[in-house]
Parts: C-alpha cells; structure tokens; sequence
C-alpha cells in the first residue's frame, strides 16, 4: 500500500463480507423450500428470500469493486483520494440504503421486477451514492498524475454500469417493455459493463502479481473488453426470443450471444499466459489461486453454460427453469464473486502489513467454496434439466414436477453447506488479519 | 503483431458500431413490433391497474411470467388459457396459502374488484404473441393430468 486513503477499501471489503454471510442464510431458506420445508413461509414467504438472496448479492458485489476501486484508483493515479470523508459517508449511506431496503422487503415494501425489486424512491439514494462515489473516483484521476489503460477501463465500467442503472427506473404499462428494458440493466451489467470492471481489476492483479509488463497486459485488456461489447451488445437478444419482442431478435440475439464466451474465454487464456509468461515470484499464492480461479470458473459458468442454453431452439424449452438459475450461480460465483475475493486476497496484506496468505485455512476456503459452489450447480443442473423434460417436454403439470426433483434440493443443500464453510473460513482469515494500519504504507 | 493502440481502436470501434445497431433495432422494436405482439390497444385501464398489484406484491418472486421471474412457483403466461377465470380468482381471493398441489402462496386474499384486475392482466398477457413460446409438450396427451 502507497497511499493512506487505500485504507478506506478495507472498510467496504468488511461490508461486502458481512452482506455475503446474510445472502447465504437467506440461500438456505429458499433450498429448504423447494424441499418442502417452508416452514418460514408466514414471515419470510419465498418471494421475500428471494429479493433479500438476489438483492444483497448485487450489493456486496457493487460494496466489493468499489472497495478495488478505492484501492486501485490512487495507485494508479499516483494520488491520495480527493476526500477521505465523503467516502465513508458514502459507505455508511450504501450500507444504510441496504438495509432499508432488505427490511423493506419483509413488509411488502418493494416493486416486483426481479433483480431491481427496489423502491423507486430509494433507487434515487441509490443514484446519490453512485454519483457520489463516482465523483470521489473521477477527481482523483483527474488531479492524478498518471491515467493508465487499467484504471481507464474500470472507471469506464462504473461510470456505464451507474448510467445503465437509470432505464430500470421508468415506469411501463406494458409488461413486455418493462421486461425489455429491465435487461437494459440486468444483461447489459454481467454481460457487458462488469465485466470491464472484471477486467480492469484483473489487470490490475496480473500486473502486480505475475510482474508481466503492462503494454502487453493492457493491450489484450483492450482485446478482451472489445470483444465482450461486440458480442454482448447486440448478445441482449437472447432475451429478446420470447417475451414478444420480433422474430429477428431469434437470428441476433442467437448469433451474437453465442460468440460472448470468446470474451470470457479471452479473460481466462490471458490470465494463464500472463502467469506463465511471469518471471516475478510473487509470495501472495493465495491471491494468484484466486486470480486465475475468476478466470477459469468464469469461463465455465458464464461461458460454457451460458452458451448451453442461448442457441433459441433450446432456449424455447429451458427459459424460466432450474437450468436458468445453475447458470446464475455459477457465472455470478466465477466471474464477480471470486474476483472480488481476489482482490481482497490480495489488498489484505498489503493494508494490515501482516502476512497470512501461507495458512492452510486460506487455501481451504478456497478449495471448499469453489467445489461446493460447483456441486450446487450441478445439483441446479440436474434438478434444471429433470424438470424440462418432465414439464416441457412430457407435459406434467408443474407442481407434480417440483415434487420429484424435491430430493436434489438436499444434494444441493448438502453442497452449499460445504460451500458455507469455505466462506466462513475465508471471514475467519479476512478478520485475524486486523486493521488497516498506516505503518504498512510502503514508500517505492 | 497487434499494437496496444490498434488494440484500443478494436475496442471503442466496435463499442461504438454495435451500439448504434442495437440502438436502431431497439427503436424499431419498441415503436413498431411490441404494440403489436402485445395487442397494446387492449391495455385497458384494467389491465393497468392489474399490473400494478402484480408489481406492488413481488409475484415475480416466486412465478414466472414470459420466462421471467422465480422458479418456484407455475410460470403464468398462459394461466387463463391453462386455469380458467374462476380457478385463478380462488387462488387471488383465498384467505388461507393457496396449495392445492402442497406449496404455498401468500394468503392475499384479494377484494373480487382485485382479483378481476389481475385476471385482466393475466388475460392480457396470454394473448401476447411470443414466438411459440411456452412450446407445446410432445407427449401430453399420453400422460394423466391432474388439474
Ligand atoms: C410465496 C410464493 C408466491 C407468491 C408471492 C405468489 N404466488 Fe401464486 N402460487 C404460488 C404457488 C406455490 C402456486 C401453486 C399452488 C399449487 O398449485 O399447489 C401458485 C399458484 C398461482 C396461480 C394458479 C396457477 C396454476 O397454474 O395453478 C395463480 C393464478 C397465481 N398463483 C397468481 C399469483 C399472483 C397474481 C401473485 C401476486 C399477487 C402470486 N401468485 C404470488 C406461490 C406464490
Ligand atoms: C458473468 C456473466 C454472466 C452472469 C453473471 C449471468 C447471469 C445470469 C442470470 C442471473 C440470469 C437470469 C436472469 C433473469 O432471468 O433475470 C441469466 C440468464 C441467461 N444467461 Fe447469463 N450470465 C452471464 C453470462 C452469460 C453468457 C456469456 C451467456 C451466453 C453465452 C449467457 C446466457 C444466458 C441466457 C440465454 C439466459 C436466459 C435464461 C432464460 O431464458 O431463462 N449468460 N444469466
Ligand atoms: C450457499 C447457499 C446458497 C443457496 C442454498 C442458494 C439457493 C438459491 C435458490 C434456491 C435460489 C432461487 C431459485 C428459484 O427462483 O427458485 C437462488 C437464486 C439465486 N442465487 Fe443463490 N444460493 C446460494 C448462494 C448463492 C451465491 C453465493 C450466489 C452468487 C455468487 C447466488 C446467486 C444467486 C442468483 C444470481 C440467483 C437468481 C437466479 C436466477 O434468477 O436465475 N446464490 N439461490
Ligand atoms: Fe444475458
């Protein structure tokens, strides 16, 4: 760490942990559900899980780039933030939007569009805090001395993520327009603006940690972020084969969507030549495990089981199932969540000046986290594809379906518990590290 | 070899061309495709205020509707066609969790006018044309069904 004002990210990494611990407890309840064990059901009915589960994972990842943000910018720039102060107001107010809105969402108070189920009224928070934060990282980079293609390329990703924010705000009479432009937000972020952020942060840590001169990272960082906006973009239409939207979206959407995994898979090649190619031997391993583990595991998650159900003739059976949701978790898990924990893995030395990353518990929270997340997928996948064939194809009613493919729900609780204790492990480590403190501030 | 700034054409390039295409078929969807796949003259104030309970009580949350939504509960697109008007209106209307096949719905327990306006929504709704979606299974008629 070169700067005091880095210091402020550990306090947005804290946030971002605490929100995951909840998004897990909330998971459970619904597993337990789909079960048939809603014993919840008066207080916490499954729609209310739901919008907690979906809600806090968005905010701990948004809690987590911003953390990276906070932390990269300055370096990067060669500048203190511009205002140590105004960022932990805009800590304190996004973790107080948080829970305004997840209490909220246990009394009926919230609008009924997945992903965006928050308050119109408190979306214009939402918009305070971003242009807050926003205005924070951009006067640093403005007044900095340096304006590298890493910090440029995740900027860009927050300013477009903050911006595609707004058409998920207007109202439609039409359902078949409030869906279209609720991808606006939805698609457009994991399939297009996050993964610049994604990016942007990645470089950044193949650069500090395999020691890969910079020209060349940032110039495949240039490859790979053109890419995921010539397939993405027009990628949007692969939700737009069935909501009653024109047929060309079938042609588009399936043609364009198909070709995004090249981004993920560009994402993926690049960090493992990098690393080859690398010739420093950075001792933080935990970090590196985490940084070409977000590569793979996107790759797989998002690109290969993305591209399992975009062709539209196989979309037409599997839109709206259990298959949608194996993809969900292990693209959000891949791509946006691991490398969040990438980055703290290796912020965390570097702002508490201590040195964990050689414990065994940071090596089993990854191993335990990464195959339990893949055992619940493949429990999603099962239960996903058993339920297609039966309902879709065979034409069992729904409800007849849930109850046989009731038992994959333990299989997937059973993952998710493994899953759980790999997060506990890694909260365990994230807190035995301590403060930040200013005598890890190096001077280079 | 490719160079940092050919690199950096690639990229804002094909942003910028791949936006102006989406933005172009977007218009046309919006303005001339969706008003008719949807019947939009059909958007009564009905329809409206059905949507609004729709929205205002999260049955996202656990239903889907043109694909979209939970996957807990029956995808609605086609209830009318699929239940019937009377059917769904014991479901809104119901003082206890409507279960019929075991899981839960909240117990609304909506006013008749309620539970017209969403009927007129879920009317609405399954007229819209979706390109064959939900598609017709292949073996329905060999299986018993239990309504
Ligand atoms: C807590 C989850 C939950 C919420 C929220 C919910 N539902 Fe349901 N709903 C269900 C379940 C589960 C069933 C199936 C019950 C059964 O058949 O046993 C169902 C059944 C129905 C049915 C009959 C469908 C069929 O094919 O049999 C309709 C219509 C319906 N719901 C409409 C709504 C509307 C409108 C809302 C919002 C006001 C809503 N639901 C909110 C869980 C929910
Ligand atoms: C990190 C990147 C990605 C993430 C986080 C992600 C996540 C998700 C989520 C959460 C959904 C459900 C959305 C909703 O219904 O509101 C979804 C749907 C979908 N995704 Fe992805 N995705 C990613 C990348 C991809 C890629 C690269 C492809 C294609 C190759 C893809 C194909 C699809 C398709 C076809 C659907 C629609 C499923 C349906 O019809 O129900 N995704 N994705
Ligand atoms: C560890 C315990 C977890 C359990 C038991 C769990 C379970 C579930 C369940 C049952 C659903 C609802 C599916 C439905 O609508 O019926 C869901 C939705 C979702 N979960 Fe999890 N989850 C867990 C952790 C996570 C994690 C760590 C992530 C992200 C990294 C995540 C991302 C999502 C997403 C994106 C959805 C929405 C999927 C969609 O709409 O297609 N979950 N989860
Ligand atoms: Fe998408």
């Amino acid at each position: 760490m070169r700067y005091k004002s880095q210091k402020v990210a550990y306090w947005f990494f804290a946030l971002s942990m605490l929100l995951l611990s909840l998004q897990i407890i909330y998971g459970f309840i619904m597993g337990f559900a789909h079960m048939g064990y809603d014993v919840l059901h008066t207080y916490i009915p499954f729609n209310t899980a739901r919008a907690v589960h979906t809600n806090l994972l968005v905010v701990w990842l948004l809690s987590g780039f911003m953390g990276a943000a906070y932390y990269i910018i300055p370096e990067e720039a060669e500048h203190e933030l511009v205002n140590i102060k105004l960022a932990y107001i805009q800590l304190i107010s996004l973790a107080l939007v948080g829970v305004v809105a997840i209490v909220g969402y246990h009394f009926n108070y919230w609008e009924g569009r997945k992903f965006l189920e928050i308050p119109r009224p408190l979306d214009w928070l939402v918009v305070v805090n971003v242009l807050t934060f926003l205005g924070l990282l951009l006067t640093t980079l403005f007044k900095g001395k340096k304006k590298t293609t890493t910090s440029m390329v995740l900027t860009m990703g927050l300013v477009f993520a903050a911006l595609l924010y707004l058409p998920g705000m207007i109202w439609f009479d039409n359902q078949t327009m409030d869906s279209f432009f609720r991808w606006w937000v939805v698609h457009l972020w994991v399939e297009g603006v996050w993964e610049l952020i994604m990016g942007g942060i990645l470089a950044y840590l193949l650069i500090k940690i395999t020691g890969v001169d910079r020209e060349v990272i940032e110039k495949w960082l240039y490859v790979i972020v053109g890419l995921t906006f010539i397939s993405g973009i027009l990628g949007t239409g692969h939700h737009y084969y069935y909501i009653g939207t024109p047929k060309y979206w079938l042609i588009i959407g399936g043609i364009f969507s198909a070709l995004e995994p090249l981004a993920f898979l560009g994402m993926a090649l690049f960090a493992l030549a990098m690393y080859r190619k690398g010739e420093k031997n950075h001792p933080n391993k935990l970090a590196l495990s985490w940084t070409l583990g977000t590569a793979i595991v996107s790759f797989v998650g998002a690109g290969l089981l993305g591209l399992a159900h975009t062709v539209p003739q196989v979309n037409l059976y599997t839109h709206g199932t259990l298959v949608t949701a194996m993809h969900g978790h292990l693209a959000f898990w891949g791509a946006y969540g691991m490398i969040v924990l990438a980055i703290i893995s290796y912020t965390m030395p570097n702002m508490t000046g201590r040195n964990l990353f050689n414990s065994v518990n940071g090596s089993m929270a990854f191993w335990l986290s990464n195959i339990g997340m893949l055992g619940m997928t493949v429990a999603f996948g099962v239960a996903g594809v058993a339920q297609v064939y039966m309902e879709r194809i065979m034409g069992v009613d729904f409800g007849e379906v849930q109850k046989e493919i009731q038992v994959h729900f333990g299989i997937l609780l059973i993952c998710a518990t493994m899953f759980t204790v790999g997060i506990s492990l890694f909260i365990y480590e994230f807190i035995r590290y301590g403060r930040p403190n200013d005598e890890a501030i190096i001077i280079q | 070899m490719l160079s940092k700034s050919q690199a950096r054409t690639f990229f804002l390039g094909g942003t910028v061309l791949s936006f102006a295409v989406f933005i172009g078929l977007s218009w046309n969807t919006l303005s001339k495709e969706v008003p008719k796949n949807t019947h939009e003259e059909n958007l009564s104030p009905q329809v409206i205020s059905g949507k609004h309970l729709w929205e205002k009580n999260n049955c996202m949350g656990c239903h889907t509707i043109l694909g979209e939504g939970a996957y807990y509960a029956p995808e609605l697109t086609k209830v009318y066609e699929r239940r019937g008007e009377g059917y769904i209106k014991a479901a809104l209307m119901s003082k206890t969790p409507w279960s019929p096949r075991g899981r839960k719905m909240v117990a609304y327990g909506f006013t008749e006018q309620e539970a017209n306006d969403l009927t007129a929504f879920l009317k609405w709704i399954g007229e819209t044309d979706l390109n064959g979606f939900p598609a017709k299974p292949k073996y329905q008629t060999t299986i018993n069904q239990s309504k």
